[in-house]
């Protein structure tokens, strides 16, 4: 889909069924797909009638301006926000079906840090969803959670509290607590805000790594300058979905000012 | 000490550990103030459970009451989403408007029982002695010892049982939800147990003191613990502990047990408030006066290190040079010295070896900015210290 169908396919007629592949790059499988999408705050749309596929096993930005939506799109995926139309689904099925799938790392601005706690017991959240109600996390789930912090590089400060912690190791306990859940599809919101240079790249290469391993990873991003080294797929956003599609093919001026409004160029274009 | 005394001090002490528990996540969840709303708000519900029930000790006005605690979270929940007014308004609002009407149909309707806003705001823990349970002919004990103690064991036997889920949803509502652990249901059985636990502490000790009783305790524990199950048991601590001792003072000046309990909260919570070891307001002068001299130290040294010639380095004319008072040159000197960072030889002053290193290894840090160069220093230093 290019982004001038994009542009005319506000018609929900006009959709694409979903055996037709999104796009030549996608390995074909659909990891999330959403239809006609439309969610309001206070009955003011600030998303309106997102159709987006994403294929397995793609690095995505979702990219857009402030208020573009690029948070709340996440949240409706992840049913944290109820939409008023529309539907999300998650390898073909529902996402309440397919929790298990998909691990979740919020805006590191959206919890309390002072929050009685150290990190260890942050990272073990993760493990939450797969024990279900009641049940207690183990010995399992200690291990698990031990391993994802050295993976961050984080262990030594396992029994820190999370206070202490600076934006970028806070940052690095919220990808270990997704690591943790060991999902096939990973939604980050703003990974990067505020965070070091070391601690940028040291993110960027678990993402990497995550897609190697077949992993689907969708991360909102800020910095359009880095889009083309660090991810191989993009969705320009802003209310309505501008393109989606390998950074490749769209990630170009012409997207980037539908996007923004402003004449756009991207030094860093190849 | 009489056995009607030793049931008081009980009867005092459940309601504390009742209250502690909601009162630390409602204060984790920056909730405090509508415990307030739902202690005053459930009086039209106790009120109405009393015309249909005519027992004040009935679980179905429990009930009643506590739903009405629950309307009044709705109903505040629901005013702050129109988005006209913030929450502490939304509160303002709402509970004086259901307590005036508690109060107006205790006034019209209820005069010859034993309800009145005395006892309601105040509670009548004194007499919760005479009150009896009677089961088959048998005196087996205060009501309200009974009824807070029921409170109590499903309080503690759902906190074990949700404990994770209560912590992921206070702490993150967002990956909450995303695991499959409502927020919204885990918000409401909170706030239903919070009504539930006031309406049956309620009675015993009146609608102040059970505000009191959640939320000084968790706070005093808040500031010294950063773990939760450490801050629910310090806070349970601290309930039962001003719950007795308030006692004995109320005992002491033959004052309201109720007031005295509160007034002992009062002090618990000045006294970790000045303190408490990192968080208490002693720990924090101390640690900023500290930062104060380090900060001076470093750009003494860093002055040194950018200076070689002699008279910017005369012990003498350091005052004029980086222009500093005598007694903080002198305080920052020794400090120095103490550390081994400097030499003074022939009144001129010159970096150690291990000052330079101190010295380059703290610019890098300011510089870059990086934890890890400087995790063995922080033992040392406040500067560096989040």
């Amino acid at each position: 889909m290019n982004s001038r169908d994009t542009m005319i396919n506000t018609n929900p007629s006009n959709e694409i069924p979903a055996s037709q592949s999104v796009d030549e790059a996608g390995a074909g499988i659909l990891a999330v797909k959403v239809d006609d999408l439309t969610v309001a705050y206070n009955y003011k749309p600030v998303l309106w009638d997102i159709d987006l596929e994403i294929p397995e096993g793609v690095l995505m930005a979702i990219v857009g301006p402030n208020g573009a939506g690029k948070s709340t799109l996440i949240k409706a995926i992840l049913g944290i926000l109820k939409p008023i139309a529309g539907s999300v689904s998650i390898y073909g099925k529902p996402y309440h079906k397919q929790r298990s799938l998909v691990a979740y790392v919020p805006q590191k601005g959206s919890v309390d840090w002072d929050f009685p706690t150290v990190a260890l017991d942050v990272v073990m959240m993760g493990t939450y969803g797969s024990l279900g109600w009641i049940k207690r996390p183990g010995v399992k789930e200690k291990k698990a959670a031990l391993e994802a912090l050295e993976k961050v590089g984080m262990l030594p400060f396992k029994n820190r509290q999370i206070s202490q912690l600076s934006g970028g190791q806070q940052q690095r306990i919220f990808l270990a607590r997704a690591l943790v859940q060991d999902a096939s599809i990973y939604f980050m919101d703003e990974p990067f805000q505020g965070v070091d240079a070391t601690t940028e790249i040291a993110i960027i290469n678990i993402l990497k790594e995550l897609r190697k391993a077949g992993k689907t990873v969708v991360v909102v991003h800020h910095d359009l300058q880095t889009v083309p080294e660090y991810f191989d797929w993009v969705t320009f956003l802003n209310v309505k979905k501008i393109a989606t599609g390998p950074v490749k093919d769209i990630f170009n001026d012409d997207n980037l000012t539908k996007t923004y409004g402003i004449n756009y160029k991207v030094s860093v274009q190849k | 000490m009489s056995n009607a005394q030793f049931e008081i001090q009980l009867i005092a002490s459940l309601v504390a550990i009742a209250c502690a528990i909601p009162g630390t996540f409602l204060v984790l969840r920056k909730m405090a103030m509508i415990s307030d709303a739902i202690s005053h708000a459930i009086l039209p519900g106790l009120v109405i459970g009393f015309f249909i029930t005519q027992d004040l000790n009935s679980p179905l006005l429990i009930l009643l009451a506590a739903l009405t605690g629950v309307v009044t979270v709705i109903l505040v929940e629901r005013i702050q989403k129109t988005g006209l007014v913030k929450e502490d308004t939304a509160i303002g609002l709402v509970f004086p408007a259901l307590f005036s009407i508690g109060v107006i149909m205790i006034a019209k309707n209820a005069n010859d029982v034993h309800l009145d806003v005395d006892a309601v705001l105040l509670g009548e823990l004194a007499f919760a002695p005479f009150d009896r349970l009677i089961v088959a002919g048998i005196n087996i004990g205060p009501k309200s010892l009974w009824i807070i103690g029921t409170i109590l064991t499903i309080t503690v036997g759902l906190l074990i049982a949700f404990f994770k889920e209560l912590k992921v949803s206070t702490f993150d509502a967002g990956l909450s939800a995303s695991l499959g652990f409502s927020p919204v249901v885990i918000h409401y059985g909170l706030m239903t147990m919070a009504s539930i636990t006031t309406v049956g502490a309620f009675d015993a000790v009146g609608a102040i003191l059970v505000v009191a009783l959640m939320i000084a305790p968790a706070a005093c524990a808040y500031l010294l613990t950063t773990d939760l199950k450490k801050m629910l048991g310090l806070a349970i601590v601290f309930g039962v502990f001003a719950a007795v001792s308030g006692y004995w003072v109320a005992h002491w000046l033959d004052a309201s047990i109720a007031g005295s309990i509160t007034t002992m909260l009062g002090v618990v919570f000045l006294i970790v408030y000045l303190f408490a070891p990192n968080k208490g307001l002693i720990a924090v002068m101390y640690r900023e006066k500290q930062q104060r001299i380090e900060v001076s130290l470093l750009t003494f040294l860093l002055h040194l290190k950018n200076h070689n010639e002699k008279e910017e380095r005369h012990v003498n004319h350091l005052n004029e040079h980086i222009n500093w008072q005598k007694v903080k040159s002198k305080t920052v000197l020794d400090l120095a010295l103490k550390n081994n960072m400097i030499l003074i030889d022939d009144k001129i002053v010159a970096l150690t070896d291990k000052g330079d290193e101190f010295t380059s290894k703290a610019i890098d840090y300011i510089i870059t900015n990086e934890d890890a160069q400087i995790e063995d220093m922080k033992e040392d230093f406040f500067l560096f210290r989040g």
